[in-house]
């Protein structure tokens, strides 16, 4: 059923470390890589060798350019993907019960049998987390690597999303987030993570940690006292040049 | 919101047929034998040929028996049990008019009734969808109702329904746009709340995700067309509901009717097409789009 679950105690999410992703774009390819070759439907691509290639992702970065008051502009990476939210909008809309969140972990998933592809979820979901592949004509989303993070013929250390395993910068984090005392709710209390668009209600359980304040360069320049225009104390060869220069038509002043 | 061609010939069509199977319903004297036979072949050819357009927009059309089963909270699965249910028993009611000559009032009453529960099922669909501010708003299903009831009336012949309903639909257009050219401000969702980053400074999208387009931008970001949105919203008000009304004040009889038809039905088609083309879903904010 569609229904959402009463909330359960086991959140299962992501954090993403704004300060310290990269924008390599690694944990978009791993998440194709993983998830065409495992559940569900393969993740199809359109013309990929044409200029005009498009194709179905479940994990995007975007960039963005932050211009505070004062100082210089900041370049921000900013990946994407299912926030699990625990007011989920798309399941609800789901006329057929193939979306569905799971009451034992909160991961929200799609039953790739029962989809029609009347494409209502993606409608419904303010974060485009979710696109219907153009091949297989079903919605596909991220599912938390459900398929990796219970897999015991996984040796232990792969046990979670492929994005988190291969970001090589450690800008991903996996865990549960309704355990306030585990090391991704730890962080989140720490870092002062957020939520993305909280005025619309969804209660996403994936959390954003923000960028840390850029730091202020003192001036430490030692030499820069000896390095004072040398013409101001209006003698010498420097000064004379400097007048004669000047008295010229058109000369500058 | 991109326009699909299928979903407006849906909201269009269907929006007609289901409005003239409410006055067909609701009618003390309704047609009987081949006259009644006429009517009900246009309502459901309108209501049916409408909801097969939107069956091909779906990804797997062969699965759609599925998708009556979610009605306690999909709009979707409730339109389409009312769909279902308005179109079995109009036709056991217009089966009683046109081979029978037996008016069985009630049914036409409920299914009345029905056709236009798949009208307001139909317009939640969209009212409920808080991604995108300009349809969240009551007026999203008046427009609706009032649409359907007044382009089925004029279908039905009940000229002084349509000329009222008709005038009421048009202002409720200019509700529905004057206020919609508001609500994406009004929400309150900008680039800042979407990113989280607003309060380090101004932000900009600097570089999309991809090279190439998507389906979320294909869906979601349509921008085309609403340069000429005002000159649009000018001639579905015009052909959509000034036309049909004139004519049936000052053009009585089948050819005054013919014109006010076909102008409403061009009117609306423009008015369906806006409805998608003007709508914003916040998710084109990421994307630095509208």
């Amino acid at each position: 059923m569609t229904q959402l679950p009463p909330p359960s105690a086991k959140k299962l999410g992501l954090v993403i470390d704004l300060d310290t992703c990269v924008g390599c774009h690694a944990c978009v390819i791993s998440c194709k890589g993983w998830n065409t070759e495992n559940y569900g439907a393969p993740l199809s691509d359109q013309n990929a060798y044409s200029g005009a290639a498009s194709g179905t992702f479940l994990n995007r970065v975007h960039s963005y350019e932050v211009q505070p008051d004062e100082g210089t502009a900041q370049l921000i990476h900013f990946p994407k993907s299912c926030l699990h939210c625990e007011d989920a909008p798309c399941v609800t809309v789901c006329p057929t019960g193939a979306s569905y969140k799971r009451s034992e972990d909160g991961i929200v998933l799609v039953n790739e049998s029962d989809c029609i592809g009347c494409g209502l979820c993606a409608w419904a979901c303010p974060y485009g987390a979710r696109e219907l592949d153009a091949a297989e004509g079903v919605m596909k989303k991220c599912t938390l690597c459900v398929d990796r993070i219970y897999n015991e013929n996984l040796p232990e250390e792969d046990r979670e999303p492929a994005c988190v395993r291969t970001c090589p910068a450690g800008a991903r984090h996996f865990g549960d987030l309704g355990d306030p005392g585990s090391a991704v709710s730890q962080l989140v209390e720490e870092r002062g993570g957020f939520d993305l668009m909280p005025e619309l209600g969804t209660k996403p359980v994936n959390k954003y940690l923000p960028p840390r304040p850029k730091d202020v360069e003192p001036d430490i320049n030692v030499l820069a006292p000896y390095l004072e225009p040398v013409a101001q104390d209006g003698a010498g060869l420097i000064h004379w040049l400097d007048k004669a220069l000047s008295a010229l038509p058109g000369g500058s002043k | 919101m991109h326009p699909a061609p299928s979903v407006i010939l849906f909201n269009t069509f269907s929006g007609l047929g289901f409005g003239l199977l409410f006055w067909l319903g609701f009618d003390a004297t309704p047609p009987t034998g081949w006259i009644a036979f006429a009517f009900f072949a246009l309502a459901y050819i309108m209501a049916v040929g409408g909801l097969l357009a939107s069956l091909f927009h779906l990804g797997h059309p062969e699965r759609f028996l599925k998708a009556f089963s979610q009605w306690k909270t999909s709009w979707l699965s409730r339109e389409g049990i009312c769909a279902v249910a308005a179109l079995t028993l109009m036709a056991l009611y217009g089966a009683g008019l046109v081979f029978f000559d037996t008016n069985i009032a009630p049914l036409g009453w409920i299914g009345g009734l029905l056709s236009l529960g798949v009208i307001f099922t139909t317009s939640m669909i969209y009212a409920q969808m808080n991604t995108v501010p300009r349809w969240k708003h009551w007026s999203t299903p008046a427009l609706f109702l009032l649409l359907a009831l007044g382009g089925g009336a004029l279908f039905a012949a009940k000229i002084t329904f349509a000329t009222v309903l008709l005038i009421l639909a048009g202002l409720a257009a200019l509700v529905h746009w004057f206020v919609g050219d508001r609500r994406m401000a009004a929400s309150g969702t900008t680039l800042a709340t979407a990113t989280g980053l607003g309060h380090i400074g101004s932000v900009t999208a600097f570089e999309p995700p991809h090279t190439g387009t998507n389906y979320l931008l294909k869906e979601f970001a349509f921008e085309v067309g609403r340069k000429h949105a005002q000159a649009l919203r000018l001639i579905s008000m015009l052909l959509g509901f000034v036309v049909p009304v004139l004519a049936l004040l000052y053009l009585p009889g089948h050819f005054g009717a013919g014109v006010a038809v076909l102008c409403h039905i061009a009117g609306v088609l423009a008015l369906r097409w806006l409805f998608f083309a003007q709508a914003e879903h916040v998710v084109a904010l990421y994307y630095g789009k509208r």
